[in-house]
């Protein structure tokens, strides 16, 4: 089938990736931002386009607890959440990964309170940074539409049964409509076959999920979660390669925009990532030799790829959307140092934050990001990082 | 268990950390922290079986003769028995090293 070009809202493209993906239960409770998505996924329910269950519930953590049960029983599994309903699922995230559920999640990224905000920044995700689910940022309504779809394939893979996070940003990308390529059914069947289960509650053959574990266990249990995230890497690999056949439209854990030659890079990780392609083009134009990084895979975080796309840089700017309050700053950041640490040759890495609860960043934002680090690499920083666009 | 806890491997540990054997907790002796344990004066009971109700971990058994005695390897010493014999047969007594 010819690919069909239409124009969406983000929130309702990602909630017809999940009909295609023909979930069988989904338990979420609204939340601004993300509220667009569960709506339509209940009017579609209700009008009989999607066969499930539409479970309503009066948290968060009941969401989350009621998507664990009906995941464990082997039914394909959605929810989505922002902010304050993510902090109010954190004991459950934790749960779902270490039973190797493979439930899907949206996030839609919205900061944390207080002050109270329904604008967009990462805190929420970040405060859920080791959680142990993959976890995907995303940058427009395609990608939000495929990665979607590519989440509920890694996830059930028998090689990761892993519980994935697709983040996307809130307002910014999740209530704008975009134009899309939407993939057929057809093509949807083929990539995602029917969920396989490891094991299920049933009464058939009982077994017990969520044990208790002594001392002579638990850690033994935690290395094979960890090391099963990090063996999800290839396979999220070969997975996103095999989507990009189908389609045309290929990903990867870092995708690098005008990096030839380029002695500076911008790192950014969501929606943000547009803007800063405008920032960069400008100051190519005025022979800034500055590009760009986007970090789509946060979990599991792509080492390997991060040493690679930054050879030959002196200068690496990371853009944060969240805080580490009393710490370093930025988390993207944190990880991108502790990545380069080892390296026997790596570039000035400098941590700005910016766009903080809604806080728009302008192209020009990205400029002054760029002309502050060149100046601070000539002298040793003083601070651990910048907050930009803060009045002072 | 196929083998005991201390001898399983990361690697040997089944996704998710699913138990596949029903009723495996059996093998896993769960009564040895406790600090007091039952004593049954035997020519007191009248073998009513109160105590059995009450057992929160079902660590009470009914011998050959009809008497309800702990089995030590999972009782832990909570003298809820103990509290609800109603002839007072059941007495608690400190563990010793």
């Amino acid at each position: 089938m010819k690919p069909k070009r239409v124009g969406m809202e983000v929130s309702i493209a990602l909630s017809e990736a999940v009909k295609m993906a023909n979930v069988d239960c989904i338990a979420a409770y609204p939340i601004t931002p993300q509220t667009h998505i569960v709506e339509h996924l209940s009017e579609l329910v209700a009008d009989g386009e999607l066969d499930a269950e539409f479970i309503p519930v009066e948290s968060e953590h009941s969401a989350l607890s009621v998507c664990a049960g009906t995941s464990a029983v082997g039914a394909r599994t959605f929810t989505a959440t922002s902010s304050q309903g993510l902090a109010l699922m954190h004991e459950i995230l934790f749960i779902v990964s270490a039973m190797r559920l493979p439930i899907v999640m949206a996030v839609v990224n919205r900061a944390l309170s207080a002050p109270l905000s329904i604008w967009n920044d990462h805190s929420d995700v970040m405060a859920s940074r080791d959680c142990g689910w993959i976890q995907i940022f995303t940058e427009n309504g395609q990608e939000v539409f495929d990665q979607t779809l590519c989440a509920f394939r890694i996830a059930e893979d028998h090689r990761v049964f892993m519980p994935t996070i697709i983040n996307l940003d809130g307002f910014t990308l999740s209530h704008v409509v975009e134009p899309l390529y939407l993939v057929g059914q057809e093509l949807v069947d083929k990539f995602l076959p029917p969920y396989k289960p490891p094991y299920t509650l049933h009464p058939d053959r009982p077994l017990t999920m969520g044990a208790f574990g002594v001392p002579e266990i638990y850690a033994e249990a935690k290395k094979a979660q960890e090391v099963a995230l990090r063996n999800s890497y290839p396979v999220i690999m070969e997975l996103w390669k095999e989507w990009g056949e189908l389609t045309g439209r290929h990903y990867h854990p870092i995708e690098a925009y005008r990096m030839e030659g380029a002695k500076i890079a911008l790192l950014t990780m969501g929606s943000f990532g547009e803007i800063a392609m405008g920032a960069v083009d400008r100051m190519q134009d005025e022979g800034i030799p500055v590009g760009l990084l986007k970090l789509r895979l946060w979990r599991p975080f792509p080492f390997e790829e991060i040493r690679q796309s930054v050879q030959g840089l002196e200068t690496l700017v990371v853009m944060d959307r969240a805080i580490s309050f009393g710490g370093i700053g930025g988390p993207v950041c944190s990880e991108i140092k502790s990545a380069l640490y080892q390296q026997p040759k790596r570039p000035k890495v400098f941590s700005f934050i910016a766009g903080l609860g809604g806080r728009d960043v302008p192209p020009e934002q990205f400029e002054e990001m760029v002309q502050q680090a060149m100046k601070m690499k000539r002298k040793r920083p003083v601070e651990e990082f910048t907050m930009i666009g803060v009045r002072e | 268990m196929a083998k005991p806890m201390e001898q399983y491997t990361w690697r040997d540990i089944p996704i998710g950390c699913v138990v596949e054997e029903p009723g495996n907790a059996r093998d896993y002796k769960t009564g040895d922290w406790r600090s007091q344990r039952p004593v049954v004066e035997t020519a007191k009971c009248i073998q009513c079986g109160v105590c059995w109700v009450f057992c929160p971990d079902a660590a009470i058994y009914r011998n050959e003769e009809g008497y309800y005695l702990a089995n030590l390897d999972y009782c832990k010493g909570c003298g809820i028995c103990a509290r609800e014999c109603w002839t007072g047969c059941i007495r608690m007594v400190e563990e010793e090293k």
